[in-house]
């Protein structure tokens, strides 16, 4: 081994071994992109009008938001198949909390999403302190929610709900400049975010600089970062010409925000990623496993009743077949966006692309009208492919 | 004698790390030929090359097989031609008899259906050349590892063999099982195998080798022939790492200081079947500064202590008291006895010890995060100053500290775990064989960090089936079999032969 290498290796090794290293991080912003851009051309334009930029947003926010719970789940080496039982449960609870008990808006939100932990909790329970396989108790989980949500409906679709409570999702962030077309508000969030990525980038690329360990060329890092900040700004302005930031999106992407800072950057996240990586080991490091597998399926639970309380918002009913077979949406989407299998693997960003590839993918095919026959098939093959992808790359390295 | 492999030229490059660099090996025909080296040096991946784990076309170079240029393509092409490959890390499925280990993949059967008897009378044969006695249904895993390791030799002689790579046989072997399993590569060798073996203990490189091969940083320094020179031990040392060696230990002042860590009436049973008793009745003791050495055959209970005080982490129904400067600790869990100054560094360190899928540094940190974090925020760059310290003052060979352990050599990847435990700061320091798979010079590396943390009024305990090196470095050797204590000896009055003597008269 020599660990000095010479300089005109150095800089091969910057392009083409950094491109192949990092193709998966690459690929699926590129994927992402590639899609849009194809469905923009089949759709002839629909795809990116603002008016459907927005419904884009309001009709993939709960998956959005299940994804970054499912993410860490699978991350500590689970998985939780019942999100979409307890998304459509705690839907119909709302529902007749609101609706049949007039209970308040207010209060039973923070209820709803107390039942969502409590759910996690009574799963998370057997997996982590009995060792019971999470595929089979969350197996169990969606059988037994998807029945209670039946029982608690009585088989009827429960409506409508209040103006308050349809904010939650429908709602959009008023123009605090008054101007509203375009939404200035939203133009100066998207001005502020783009500079934040590109700043925060800039930090972080210095700071690999000084320890000498930035691998990126720095065309592609001013590259990646214009795309990124461009496909930014590009769907703020498109938003702030018709009716500015919906509410949800605020929502998904503060939470977004959180659970990336959390996954990266605290002991906690950390040790997530150890747990999953290596159980024996993790806990030979005084890492209570238990406890922190325990809070992962708290964690999806709330998550999961969030998601409930958004999905029948929009809908403004809670029907009985909400949530049917979205645990599906969210899984794939996290493995879409890295995820493995195996768990230790996978980052908050790439599961949210993941879901943003799922739900372009979703809409654009409505819009062409495909039917939902030919979209499954589709949708499974593009996980298919992702994941080959992946197995594919990470053989190539060795 | 006529040669049967020639390497030619090797070169392989990984990401960022040149493994191989032009290494040149040439093996008889009927030889035992060892290849020895420093941790990192590139033995298994020569040997991967080799056996076409990395496929042709991966790598630069040409190997030449029985006079023909061999290109591989997958571990089945040289299997065909009988290079069979028994890696560092042993490949047996666990749960399996093993008898279906020796055929997987290569089943007796007609027509996809098992032909039993026939299976069963093939693994006896093979069983009994190997010179095990256990019954082809025995589950795998029932067997130690010396007892594995030979069921992967019979598994290679079932596909017979031509060229038996063998990657650190010997590593996690007691002595009389590395015996048994030198003696079976001799025997070998009478019937016309040719083997290559790669090993970091000297004494049994030369013993058995006919041929030595010293690779350093990836490229061939030496071969010496043990037909036509003496070989010292220090002599194939000094190859290895390019200097010479006098000392195998460090010096160092020995003095015991006052009480550190006492352990009384540890009484332990085992976590499956509660009325099986693993530790008896232990008492013993650290004093600051002092190295405590416990010696002892296979399977005498040493790691079964070391974990369960260890936060309990083995056995249950678990009682007795550990103190810290005379109090009593709380090591209930892992957490707590961290937090209460112990740190164990476990033999398996790819079970045990490492997140294989993380970085070095995450693993350095990973059990004392709260040093490089503020409110549960990790500090990124102090981390990194941190693994950087570690990878030079342990010597870690990687291009960076971003490096996955995974693609570490054996031996680095152990330097990464005692770095783990040494950054978790303990007040005593338990060992679980922490030189296994290590080379000469890291070993004496390992050893100068052991004084310094004695020099510094730490305790060590140091657990280890290498008699020499319990010799050499404890102060006290305590002797431990089947649960008990059974002697405690004054390193100055301390010999194998006394050691020995305490085990078979108890
Ligand atoms: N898959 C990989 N990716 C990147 N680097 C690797 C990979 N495999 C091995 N290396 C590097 O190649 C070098 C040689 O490793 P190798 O495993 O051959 O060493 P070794 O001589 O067998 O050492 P040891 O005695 O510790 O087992 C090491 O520096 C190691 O870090
Ligand atoms: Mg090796």
């Amino acid at each position: 081994m020599s660990d000095t290498v010479s300089p005109e290796q150095k800089t091969q090794t910057n392009t083409t071994t950094y491109l192949l290293g990092h193709l998966r991080d690459y690929g699926l912003l590129f994927a992402l992109i590639a899609i849009m851009l194809f469905f923009q051309v089949v759709t002839d334009g629909v795809l990116l009008k603002p008016v459907n930029i927005t419904n884009l947003f309001l009709q993939n926010s709960y998956i959005i938001i299940m994804a970054l719970g499912m993410l860490i789940v699978i991350v500590g080496g689970h998985i939780d198949l019942s999100v979409g039982s307890v998304m459509g449960f705690v839907g119909a609870f709302a529902a007749v909390m609101i609706v049949n008990l007039d209970v308040p808006v207010a209060i039973t939100i923070p209820v709803c999403l107390v039942v969502g932990g409590l759910i996690g909790a009574a799963q998370g329970y057997w997996v982590a302190y009995w060792n019971i396989p999470s595929f089979i108790v969350t197996l169990a989980g969606m059988l037994v929610f998807r029945g209670l949500s039946l029982w608690l409906l009585e088989g009827q679709s429960v409506g409508p709900f209040p103006k308050s409570f349809q904010l939650l999702s429908t709602g959009f962030v008023p123009d605090i400049f008054g101007v509203d077309r375009p939404n200035v508000t939203a133009l100066a969030v998207g001005v502020i975010a783009a500079c934040a990525i590109v700043y925060l980038g800039m930090r972080k690329r210095a700071r690999n600089m000084a320890y000498g360990i930035e691998d990126e060329p720095f065309s592609f890092f001013v590259v990646r970062n214009a795309i990124v900040a461009g496909a930014l700004l590009f769907v703020i302005y498109k938003l702030s010409t018709f009716r500015g930031l919906p509410n949800v999106l605020v929502t998904m992407g503060l939470l977004t925000i959180v659970y990336a800072f959390v996954t990266e950057q605290t002991t906690i996240g950390r040790r997530v990623y150890a747990l999953g990586g290596n159980v024996k080991a993790a806990k030979l490091s005084g890492i209570p496993t238990e406890r922190l597998t325990f809070l992962t399926f708290v964690n999806m639970g709330v998550l999961a009743a969030l998601a409930g309380l958004i999905f029948a918002a929009r809908l403004n009913t809670a029907t009985p077949k909400a949530g049917f077979a979205v645990e599906l949406d969210v899984i794939a989407a996290v493995f879409i966006g890295g995820a493995s299998m195996s768990g230790g693997v996978g980052k908050i960003v790439g599961a949210v692309i993941g879901a943003f590839i799922m739900g372009v993918m979703n809409n654009g095919m409505s819009i062409m009208g495909i039917g939902i026959d030919y979209q499954q098939v589709i949708k499974g093959l593009v996980l298919l492919a992702a994941v080959i992808f992946d197995v594919y790359n990470k053989q190539k390295q060795r | 004698m006529q040669t049967l492999l020639e390497m030619r030229d090797i070169t392989k490059t990984f990401p960022g790390v040149k493994a191989l660099d032009n290494v040149n090996l040439k093996v008889k025909e009927g030889e035992i030929h060892a290849l020895v080296g420093e941790n990192g040096a590139g033995k298994s991946t020569l040997m991967k090359v080799l056996s076409g784990v990395y496929p042709q076309g991966t790598y630069d170079g040409e190997i030449h097989y029985d006079g023909q240029v061999a290109r591989f393509n997958g571990i089945s092409d040289s299997e065909n031609l009988g290079i069979i490959i028994i890696h560092q890390e042993l490949a047996l499925v666990p749960l399996l008899s093993i008898a279906e280990n020796l055929f997987i993949g290569n089943e007796c059967a007609s027509k996809g259906v098992m032909n039993w008897p026939e299976t069963y009378r093939r693994t006896e044969a093979l069983l009994k050349k190997v010179g095990l006695r256990e019954q082809p249904a025995t589950p795998v895993d029932s067997l130690g590892v010396g007892k594995q390791q030979l069921v992967e030799i019979a598994k290679a002689l079932s596909k017979d063999v031509r060229l038996l790579i063998l990657d650190e046989p010997t590593a996690a072997l007691s002595e009389s099982d590395s015996q048994a399993l030198l003696d079976l590569l001799l025997e070998l060798k009478a019937e016309g195998v040719t083997s290559i073996i790669i090993s970091h203990k000297l004494n049994e490189v030369r013993r058995v080798a006919d041929t030595i091969t010293v690779i350093r940083d990836g490229s061939t320094v030496s071969t010496l022939d043990a037909a036509t020179e003496e070989i010292t031990e220090d002599r194939i040392v000094r190859d290895m790492v390019g200097r010479d060696m006098s000392q195998r230990y460090p010096e160092r002042e020995r003095r015991a200081g006052d009480m550190l860590m006492e352990v009384e009436n540890w009484n332990v049973w085992h976590p499956e079947h509660a009325t099986r008793q693993m530790i008896k009745d232990i008492n013993f003791h650290v004093r600051a500064g002092e190295v405590v050495g416990i010696a002892g055959l296979m399977g005498a209970g040493r790691t079964e202590l070391a974990m369960s005080i260890f936060g309990r982490s083995y056995g249950q129904n678990t009682t007795g008291t550990v103190k810290l400067k005379g109090q009593p600790i709380d090591t209930s869990t892992v957490a707590a006895a961290i937090r209460s100054g112990l740190a164990y560094v476990t033999e398996d360190r790819k079970e045990l010890g490492l997140v294989l899928e993380d970085t070095i540094q995450r693993n350095i940190t990973l059990a004392n995060l709260r040093d490089v974090s503020r409110s549960g925020v990790i500090n990124e760059a102090e981390e990194t100053k941190v693994a950087e310290r570690y990878r030079k003052a342990m010597n870690i060979r990687t291009p960076s500290v971003f490096q996955k352990v995974m693609n570490l050599s054996g031996g680095n990847q152990q330097k990464v775990v005692l770095s783990k435990w040494l950054f978790a700061g303990p007040e005593v320091l338990i060992l679980d064989e922490p030189t296994r798979g290590i080379d000469v010079g890291a070993k004496f590396e390992i050893y100068g960090i052991i004084n310094e943390l004695s020099a510094q009024g730490k305790g060590v305990v140091m657990i280890s089936s290498e008699m020499p090196e319990l010799l050499g470095m404890s102060d006290r050797i305590y002797v431990m079999n089947e649960g008990r204590f059974v002697g405690e000896l004054d390193a100055s009055d301390a010999s194998q032969e006394r050691i020995m003597s305490f085990i078979v008269t108890h």
